[in-house]
Parts: structure tokens; sequence; C-alpha cells
């Protein structure tokens, strides 16, 4: 069994997308110009390099590899015409970081009002919530292991507090059934 | 005299001693021992004093009930006040100290204060107000201050670690006795996520001592049983030494897990549980009874007296008198003659005595006197005997009796916090005496039904088959109510002896003398007394919550566990009216004390407060960055070269600024982006000038008013295309304005097609400020900057220095200025850059005071401190960005109500004083006309910025100033504290370059 | 605290992950509106014991605003819907006629 870790992770493209994503045509629009089949509520499409995660009911924020984000506002402009939309490069606005391992369930259930038992909180799960003080959004990969984005201007502190979290879990909480 | 036995003690274990230390003595104890029961097993039964007259006492409890044994523990930075001996866990090396005495716990000069017991009744506290009026400074206050207060407060930070942990489960039960256990194996068994929380470290509660019979063996073995069982279900979790501490609404339950004192793992976890329902069975406690003598130590309730015997094998006293209203202490009196000790007698306030228990006790050649009660206890640091009387008399004493020791029993109320905490009733049960939840009127859930459920003695079944019965259908009722499917199974079997109901006893005996009531204590550790409530009574304090307060009865640390019934009763009985219309004081959370740490959780030093930091943050750190805290974020507030004063870096970084070039981390001024086909029109209603006119490639500046019409932050807009532009906010200004958008796109104007992002965290914004920022930027190459590519008040975007740029020619300081964002992964680089091609003009970074004399000097105003939430733009000169044309903004209305149009409004005004040196503070307000001598001085405005200002060498301010317009020349009056008066003359509030020459260039 | 169920999420979330945005369904009066009606919107409040239509914003989740329907004193919730209504669902209005027979109505 590894251990728990906290990390952060390498860059990557970010681009958020505002429309209305339940309109006719729109999942097909963003399948065309993002390659990702638009998930459901609170959930999050993991699809290799590639996610898009359902940050509310008009908006979704896609990930990619840092060097395809310039020409994805473009298409999604064009595959989504005349539908009001804005998609817009927010690769530097948010850090990622990745708790893996056991615990880390326990990990965030220290910070966020979130039920995290494995039968609740599942991969492709998303949610959008509160770290102790702090807005973040973390979701389960396939895995098993979580990211969690908060923007750039707390990443310090959350990685603080990330860290100290993982000093200590009970690995008798939240175990997997 | 106390002491451990032979032979007995569930709990300890004999094959282990734990040393530890009480008042520097070091004393031995067993493993599973807690302080109070190894120090009972030392002898040492007086273990504190209380908090008023500061008598002598010792444990009357064995649990959480505890008012006396309160002890300061650890030392240093591990050091706890008032914690209770009765829940300590002995741990070797463990220091304790005794409390509220001086100078020792034998020897007390305080309890002189009990000498003058009839100096301080109830209320004496509230009557030192009154008079003699000088008194109170000179004399009670004093004397009061010096006396009152238990442990020491802690004067190191706290070594140890907390944390919080959120939960959620379908059924959380508190209490671990067999009504918990019961409840959890019912719940748990129909498939609900059960969440099991017990206060001690042991589980099965008072069973373990009384022993009823159980599923047709012994208590014992059906709790060892149940706990297999509850472990082998993976949808139940429980833990010990958790104590639930509240219920709130919608069933959000706290609760306290003590995780023992260590280097590693966190001391205490709070735990934050959203439960669906929550099952309390949180047991009853026994009442103490109100006799004269009732606090001397040895005085004990008597399932303490048992339970020290049976858990711990420890003798509270060689011989012990029991005196009782019920059947249950005859419980104690049996559990000690078995144990081979003496007991005297046993009084029984009830004319007869013909339960299965006395029958027992009969059987053991106890003498049995009915109907007798404790006319006083002889003894003072330790029981001599007690005195015997009739219990419906006055007080005769019809014998006396040797002992060492007395057990008290007044009957059992049901623990009703939890049920209480967020709006369960109670009702008055007359048999037993005591009240229990009314399970018809329960603490309500989001959907409007009852989410907590009584079991066991905590809803008033106090025998062992009722209560494993109720508890359950308990479970079983909490998951039927959640959709889980249950069977119909019998709960497991109790049985034990017969009871015959109590008989109420609120003062022993019935008709006791005002001299036996001033002795008998209610509520030990604030030194209630029975004659205290009716003194209260008698003083008009007719509702129980006011008669609390006036006598402090259940305001100790232990918040009235004991005394709360006893007392209402009192009251009661003193008003003539019945106990359930007398009613309880509001039970509050937390059940018992919750250590500070644990509520402050991990939120200490470093991870108290997050402080947003800008993409700069770290070379402004290492290049002398000397903070200072703006909205969210931190910011320089100058920049310290070697042994540079602040004064000095600043007057620096404005003079540089000015004459050469200064660079600045704006990265923190919010950056929205506004897009859709109805952008323009959405900001026309949003701002008070006009948006949709704005030229795309341009740049204006805007102001924000909330409905009211007051001014809540300005920026530049600029316009990126057709459908697109880019707010520019406030530092502290940028999740309220994009939240504000929001509120607005969502709520009110949802037809409008618009969408919104706040972009503030994806660049860094550089501003070049001064005459050489042109041939600095330019050094970057890429993008034409000059005068006729890039006019005033326009922007473009591009690469400079091989970064993807944004380039703004805005000028919050006059000057010829270029605020460049970048991504913000690339700030840093960017900065870098500059610095480099800045250095050969003499770059210097500049920090926010730099920055706010800048402004100054150019009369630009500034959110929070030209405005205060009260300021109108047609205020501060600003009328000329409020548009007349537009048919509606937000706060257009309001801007025309009267109050908002009245020619004498505070208006701003510049201000030089007439020593130039001299530096009005902010905030000194200007009075109508001269300083009176004497009198009242009407106020007529406020300074509102003030700087020495480096560029003009002399002072400048900024002022808000009731017709300040036409107080042009004026010299007004500035009274600081003290005495000092400043004299300045008002002016225009531009003091620098009123043509704009120096930025337009 | 509360427990809310945001109508955007779908996800029931405690009180923390939300902010109170007032009474609902109060109607803006902007320019030309008279100084009464204009002081009413600006200042007039209700403050029932008893069944409340209020604002709030799943400002730690999906940032969107919605409306609740609450029983002050006991703090049932009858439900939650879309703050882009000037009314409340009728199916929500009939509940809450179900829960309190005695209610006066909305308005």
């Amino acid at each position: 069994m590894s251990d728990l870790t906290v990390s952060r992770v390498a860059p990557r493209g970010m681009v958020t997308i505002r429309a209305d994503l339940g309109g006719p045509g729109a999942q097909a629009a963003l399948l065309a110009a993002t390659g990702c089949v638009m998930p459901g509520q609170r959930r999050i499409a993991l699809q290799g390099r590639r996610a898009l995660a359902w940050m509310a009911p008009d908006e979704a924020m896609l990930f990619l590899p840092p060097e395809e984000v310039a020409e994805v506002p473009g298409r999604i402009a064009a595959a989504l015409g005349a539908a009001p939309h804005l998609a817009v490069d927010v690769s530097d606005a948010r850090v990622i970081f990745r708790i893996a391992g056991p615990g880390a369930r326990m990990v965030l259930a220290k910070g966020a009002p979130v039920d995290l038992a494995p039968q609740a909180f599942r991969p492709g799960d998303f949610r959008r919530t509160r770290l102790g003080q702090v807005a973040v959004a973390f979701w389960m990969t396939g895995d098993g292991a979580f990211e969690l984005m908060c923007f750039r201007s707390v990443a310090g502190f959350v990685e603080d507090w990330l860290l100290n979290a993982a000093r200590s879990v009970d690995p008798g909480l939240f175990a997997e059934g | 005299m106390s002491g451990r036995l032979a032979g007995g003690g569930r709990l300890i274990d004999r094959a282990t001693p734990v040393s530890f230390t009480f008042n520097g003595a070091r004393l031995s104890g067993f493993a599973g021992d807690t302080l109070a029961s190894a120090l009972l097993a030392n002898g040492l039964l007086l273990q504190g004093r209380s908090f008023k007259y500061h008598r002598p006492r010792g444990p009357v409890a064995s649990g959480v009930e505890e008012p006396n044994a309160l002890v300061n523990l650890g030392t240093g930075a591990r050091s706890e006040p008032n914690a209770r001996t009765t829940v300590t866990e002995l741990r070797e090396g463990l220091v304790a100290r005794s409390q509220n005495h001086w100078p020792s716990l034998g020897f007390d000069l305080g309890a002189v204060n009990a000498r003058f017991a009839p100096l301080l009744p109830a209320g004496f506290y509230y009557k030192t107000f009154i008079h003699p009026r000088a008194a109170w400074k000179s004399l009670f206050e004093p004397a009061i201050r010096r006396s009152a207060g238990l442990g020491v407060v802690p004067e190191e930070g706290d070594a140890d670690r907390y944390e919080y942990l959120y939960a959620h489960c379908d059924v959380l039960v508190a209490g671990g006795g067999v009504s918990g256990l019961a409840a959890a194996l019912a719940a748990g068994r129909a498939g609900a996520r059960v969440l099991l929380m017990e206060q001690t470290p042991v589980w099965g509660g008072r069973a373990l001592v009384d022993g009823p019979e159980i599923a047709g063996g012994p208590a014992a073995d059906w709790i060892a049983a149940a706990l297999g069982e509850l472990d082998a279900l993976p949808n139940v979790t429980r833990r010990a030494r958790a104590m639930v501490a509240g219920a709130y609404d919608h069933g959000y339950a706290l609760a306290e897990e003590m995780l023992g004192d260590t280097d590693f793992g966190p001391r205490a976890r709070l735990w934050r549980i959203r439960a669906r329902r929550i099952v309390t069975a949180t047991g009853a406690l026994e009442r103490p009874l109100a006799f004269a003598g009732n606090d001397v130590p040895g005085v004990m309730l008597a399932s303490a007296v048992r339970d020290y015997l049976e858990l711990y094998g420890v003798s509270v006293g060689d011989r012990t008198v029991v005196v009782t209203n019920n059947d249950d202490g005859y419980r104690t009196a049996i559990a000690l003659a078995r144990a081979g000790r003496t007991v005297p007698a046993v009084l029984d306030a009830r004319p007869a005595a013909g339960g299965a228990l006395p029958e027992e006790a009969r059987a053991l050649g106890i003498r049995i006197e009915t109907g007798r009660g404790v006319a006083r206890v002889r003894g003072g640091k330790a029981v001599r005997g007690v005195a015997v009387c009739d219990q419906e008399g006055e007080g005769a004493v019809v014998g006396r009796i040797a002992c060492d020791a007395v057990a008290m029993s007044g009957g059992w109320s049901p623990v009703v916090h939890l049920w209480s905490h967020s709006g369960g009733r109670l009702a008055w049960n007359e048999t037993l005496a005591h009240f229990a939840p009314d399970t018809g009127r329960p603490p309500l859930g989001p959907d409007g039904e009852g989410f907590a459920i009584p079991a066991g003695c905590a809803s008033g079944a106090l025998v062992a088959e009722e209560a494993m019965n109720d508890a359950h259908a308990a479970g079983l009722r909490a998951a039927q109510e959640l959709g889980f499917r249950v069977e119909d199974t019998p709960a497991p079997a109790a049985r034990s002896p017969h009871e015959d109901p109590p008989r109420a006893v609120w003062m022993m005996p019935a008709r006791a003398r005002p001299g036996l009531r001033a002795k008998a204590f209610l509520d030990f550790q604030n030194d209630v007394k029975v004659s205290d409530v009716r003194l209260a009574a008698r003083e008009g304090y007719v509702s129980v919550e006011h008669a609390k307060r006036y006598t402090t009865l259940g305001m100790a640390t232990d918040q009235g566990k004991l005394s709360n019934i006893n007392g209402l009763a009192t009251l009661s009985q003193a008003l003539s009216i019945p106990i359930p219309e007398v009613g309880t004081t509001t039970f509050r959370p937390p059940y018992t004390p919750v250590t500070f740490g644990a509520l402050a959780g991990e939120a200490r030093g470093a991870l108290f407060k997050p402080t947003r930091r800008t993409p700069i943050d770290a070379w402004s750190d290492a290049n002398g960055a000397d903070w200072e805290p703006v909205g969210d974020w931190r910011r320089p507030f100058c920049y310290r070269h070697g042994t540079e004063t602040r004064a000095e870096a600043v007057r620096r970084e404005v003079l540089n600024t000015r004459q050469g070039v200064g660079v600045l981390d704006a990265s923190t001024l919010g950056k929205i982006l506004v897009k859709g086909a109805d952008a323009g029109k959405f900001l026309d209603l949003l701002y008070t000038n006009v948006m949709s006119s704005l030229g795309i490639g341009k740049c204006r500046y805007g102001l924000m008013c909330n409905e009211n019409g007051f001014l809540f932050d300005d920026g530049v807009v600029i316009r990126m295309a057709e459908d697109t532009f880019l707010c520019h906010t406030t530092t502290g200004g940028s999740d309220r304005v994009a939240a504000w958008m929001e509120e607005w796109l969502q709520t009110e104007w949802w037809d409008l097609r618009v969408h919104v992002v706040n972009l503030t965290e994806q660049y860094a914004q550089i501003a070049v400020v001064g005459p050489k920022a042109r041939a600095v930027l330019s050094a970057l190459g890429g993008m034409d900057l000059s005068k006729e590519a890039m006019p005033f008040m326009t922007f473009a975007e591009g690469t400079l220095g091989g970064v993807p740029a944004r380039a703004h020619r805005i000028s919050f300081s006059g000057e010829l200025s270029f605020e460049v964002a970048v991504p913000a992964n690339r700030g840093q680089a960017f900065w870098d850059a500059v610095m480099t091609a800045g250095a050969a003009h003499g770059i210097a970074p500049y920090g926010t005071e730099c920055l706010h004399i800048l402004r100054a000097e150019k009369g630009f105003i500034m959110i929070g401190d030209e405005t205060d939430g009260t300021v109108i733009p047609q205020d501060l000169g600003l009328s000329w960005a409020v548009s007349k044309k537009k048919a509606d903004f937000i706060g257009k209305r309001a801007q025309a109500r009267p109050e908002m149009t009245r020619p004498d409004r505070e208006t701003l005004v510049g201000l030089r004083t007439g020593d130039p040196a001299v530096v009005l503070p902010d905030g000194a307000h200007a009075v109508d006309g001269p300083v009176a001598a004497s009198g009242p001085t009407r106020t007529i405005g406020h300074v509102t910025s003030s700087y020495f200002s480096p560029t003009l060498g002399h002072s400048i301010a900024m002022a808000l100033i009731e017709r300040g317009a036409e107080r042009m020349g004026q010299v007004l009056d500035f009274p600081l504290e003290g005495g000092e008066v400043i004299r300045a003359t008002v002016c225009d509030p531009v003091f620098l370059d009123r043509e704009g020459s120096r930025q337009n260039v | 605290m509360l427990l809310l169920t945001c109508p955007y999420c779908g996800v029931e979330a405690e009180e923390t992950e939300f902010a109170p945005g007032g009474q609902a369904h109060t109607r803006r009066e902007s320019a030309g509106a008279d100084d009464a009606d204009f002081a009413a919107y600006l200042f007039e409040r209700k403050n029932p014991r008893g069944v409340h239509f209020e604002r709030w914003r799943h400002a730690y989740g999906c940032g969107k605003w919605f409306h609740v329907a609450r029983d002050t004193a006991t703090l049932e919730i009858f439900g939650a819907y879309s703050a882009q209504t000037a009314a409340p669902p009728e199916a929500l209005i009939a509940k809450i006629r179900r829960r309190r027979p005695g209610w006066e109505g909305w308005s």
C-alpha cells in the first residue's frame, strides 16, 4: 500500500466555458470543440489528458494539455455559433493538488463539509465547496486519488493546509468498503 | 478514610502501576484509574475548593457532572485549568494541581469568605453595585476580583494540535451505554450508517456497575457481544472518548473526541456531524439531596460511591451512611456490604421501603430507617458523622451516627441536553420526579419531522428492561423513518429487581429551619444554597431564568447538571407554583466543556487565515517588502533598502517614481470579463457613467454605486471587442464586484445575454510608472508604445519581451504609466525583465504607501478612504462620471432623494496645514468656527486621507467638509485629543499638475 | 445550522456553503418611482414568524442564487426554486398550504 501524498500537479491548460449547457446542440457542440462528453451534474468526464467538469448548469471547466489551450476558445465559439457563450483561458488562475493514498478521503473531510464516505463520493464525482476557509473544487480520479483546485493566490495556504491535515490520518475512518 | 481495597475494580489493571503527582506529591495509581479514583485510593478526598466560599470539597460524583473536584492539569504549554478529576484518565507522569485556594488546599485564607456567608447572599455581587456607591471601586471590586476565578489561564501557547472532521451519517447514537449499544445495533442491522459515540473510554455505561441481566447473562457479556457485532457491521463506526457536545438545527451535531496528548497526532478532534437522526442515549444523572452539610468531603452521590467501589476497587469511607428517597440508593448499601464495608444505616425519606432492593439490604443485615433523613453532617474537611431527623420535621435530631462517608440519592434525572439543545420539549414526570423528553415535540429537521429520538434512561425509562425496550425501539424507529427496511425483532431482554417509586425530596428535612437551609447546597461549585434560591424568590425573581442568574445557580463549569432540578424545585416550593410551570432553564451546548483548541481546529499560526499572494509575492518578500494587509491580500507597504525607515523608503519611492521610473505589483486589482450581446447595456446599468459608448481599444474610468446611491467601487473599464469588456476593480472589490454582477444577472436582469468571468487571478498586472516608463518598456520590444500608437486611456494586446501582454495607458499617479497584464505564471519573468530593462533608468519597486501619496497628490479618491458607505459620487466632485442621460443605473433613483441632493452635504476638499511639516491625522474632525473653550462644538467633517508629499515638500490632505466647495480659502480648526488644534486651509484637492500634462505624454 | 438543497447543484449542503440574501421577490423600483415606493423597495422587509421566502446563493458551490421557502420558527424547509421567477411555484405553495393550513399566502 502506498503512502499518503500531497503534491502540486504540473500546470494544466484550463478553459472556463459559460453557456447554456443544457441547451439544444450545446452538448454536441462541446463534444466537437473539446473532444469531451459533457458530464452530468457534479461530475467530471475524465478522458486521458483531457477532462471536462460540471461547474454549474451554465459553466464547465475544460482541462487539457497547455499547448492546446490557445485554439480552444475559437473552436468553442465556432461550435456554439450564435448561442450566447464565453470561453476563456484561465490556465494561470488556479493551482491543482493531488492527494493520493490511504487517508486521502479523511484529509479532505477535515476541511470540507462534504460526505466523503466511499459510498457517497466516487471516482468521477466533482464537488465545489470549501476547504476550511478557502473555496475549492475537488474530484476523484479513476485511480482513487483526489485532485483539488483552488485559486493561485491561496495555493500556498492550501498546500500548507493539506500537508498539515495529512500529518495524521486514521485509517479506520473512511475505509473503502 | 478513603483507600484502595484489596480486590475488585473492573476497570483497573493492578499489574500496571501509574505514577503521577498532585500538588507536587508523587503518588501512584493503576492503569484504568481516573484521577479522582487514584486520589481517593491515596486517601486524598479533599480535591478542590468552591468558587465563592472556598469551602473544602471532595468529588461528589464519578463522571462528567462533577462540580467540585477541578484541577489544573499539566504545565507550561500543555496546561489545562478546570479539569474534572472524575473524567481525567490517569496516565504516567500526569501532573495535577488543585486550584482556587491560597496558600494551600488544606489551609485556604479565602475560606474566611465562608465565615461571612451571611454577608454574601444571593445576588451579593449585584448589590455591591448599588450602595454605598464609593465602595464598589475601592472595596468590593478588588476583593471580588482577588477571590474569584477557578483555574489559572495557561500563559504559553498550546503545544498540541487539533483538527476538525466533517462526518455524515444516517443515525448518530450519542452514548455508549447498553441503551446506546442496543439502539446502534437495531439501526445498524437495518443497514443505516451509524455513528456511535461514547464520552468515556469504557462502553456499557452504568450497566457495568448496576449489573442487570441482559439476554440471559451478565450485562458485561452482552456488552462484549454487542461491541463484536457492531464492529462486524461495515456501516457502523464507533468512537470512545467522544462526547457529543451539542445538537443543533437540522441534525447538526458537534462532538469532541479526545485522542491524547502526544507530539504526533492531534490531541482532540472536533467532529462536525450531519446526522439525519440523532438517538440520544445519554443516560441519566443522579440528583444530590439538599441537607445541611451535604458538601462536606465524603458526602457523595450514592452511584459515585458504588462506581468507585466496583470500577476502581476504591472505598470512599470505612463507615458509609446511605441516605435516599428511592430504591436505587440501596444498590450502594448492598455493594458496600458485599465488599465488607460497614453501612451503619440506610436513611430512607419514604414512609416505607418494601421493594426488592430494600429487602435485599435487610437480608444483608443493614439497618433501614424509613421516614428519616439527615439533619446535618458533622465535619469540616471530612465527614465525622450525621445527625438523623424525621424527614417531615424541622430538623430535631433523633439520633447520631458516626461515619466517614455519606452516600446520597435524590433520584435520577434523564440527561435531556442533546434533546433540548435545538428545541426538543420536556414533560414533567410526577411519579419519577424528573423532566423527560416529550417525544411528541422533538427538535425538527429540514423536512419538519423530528430528528432526535431519546433512548433508554435518557427518555425516562430508568429500569433496565424498559430502557432496553425503549432503546431498541429508538434504533428501529430511526432506521425506519429513514426508509430502511426494518425487521420487527425483539429487544435484548433485560432483567433487574423491581423498584418502588421514589418520593420527591427537595429539602431534608422537609420543613428545615433557616439555619439548615443555609447549609444545604444546591450548586456546589458556585456555593448556591437552598436559602439563596428562597431569598431570590422573596426578592421577586419568579422566572427561573432570572433566579438562575441572580443566584448563579447552574452557572458553574458543570452548568447545573446536579443542581438544575433541585434548584427549580426549590424555587417552585418557594413560589408555590408547580414545577412544570416553573420550567427549566435553557439547555445550551456544549454538554460538557470543550477545549478551545478543538473549537479552533487547525486554524492557528500560519493556518489561521488565508492570505492571498500575488505572483510577485516571493520576489517582493526577498527584496525588502514591508507587508500590510489590503483586503484579503498582502501587499508591500514599501520596499526597504538596508537600514531605511518606512518613511525614508516611502519618500525615496515617491521621488524615484515622479522623477524617474517606478514599478508596482498591481496584480491584486480585480479583472472581470463581461461578454455578450448585452454586455454594454448591462454595464450601463452597473456603472454610473455610460460604458456602451466606449470604443474598442479604449479605457474609461467608472464608478459603481449600490441601490442606496453610495459609491462602493471604482476602476477602469476597457472594451476588448464589440461584445467584450474587461472591468478593473479595487483590490478589495474583485470578488464582491464579480458577485454583484452575477447577482444582478441572475436575479433581476436574467434576460440579458451576458456572461461574467472573474479573471483577477489569471493575470499578473505590473504598473510601470514615471517619466521614463516608456523607455523601460520599449526596451523589452514587441509593441509600439509611442504616444501616437497608444495614446492615454487606450490599451493594446501583443507581446512585450516575448511575453503575451495587454498594456493599458492608464494612470493612478498622474505620471506617464503603463499597466501591463501578463499570464500569472509568467508574471515573475516579466517583472524580472522590467527590472533588468529599467536598471539603467534607476527603476525601483514601490509599495502601497507610495501609491497612495501619488494618487493623493493628484486628488484621486480611494475607495475606503474617501468613501465609507455613505458617500455618493457627487460628494467627491465626480458628477462628471455620473450620467444624467441614462434612464436608469443602480443608484440613480437613490441619488435623487432629498437627503442626497441637499446643499449642505459634506463634499471633498483639499487641505493645507498652516505649518507645512504638520500632517493631519487621518480621521481628524473639523469643527464649525474656532474651537470653543467650553461647551459643545459642531463637527463639519473629517480628514479622509493625509500624507506628507515629498514631491511638493508640504503636507497634503483630503477631507469631506460640509458645504466644502463654498469654503475654498477658509481656515478650519481640527482639534486633536489632548487639546492640540491643527489649523488648515481649504483648497482644491488636486495638488499636482491640474492640467494632466505629466501623464499626457 | 441549516441544511439547504441547491436546486442548481442538486446537492444538500450545510449553511456554511451558502450566503443569505434576504427577502425574496422584492420588486425593484428605479428612476421614476415615487419616494414611498422607492423607500419600500430599499428598506421595508417582512419579518414573519412562520413561512418566509428568502434568497440564498450557493457561494462556495455553483455560485447560483435561488429562493427558499422556510419556516422561520421551526426552520422547516418547504422547498427551493429558481431565483428567476416573480412568484413561488404553484406546487410549492400547495405544499406549504398542506403543511400550514392557516397560512395567509406568500405575497
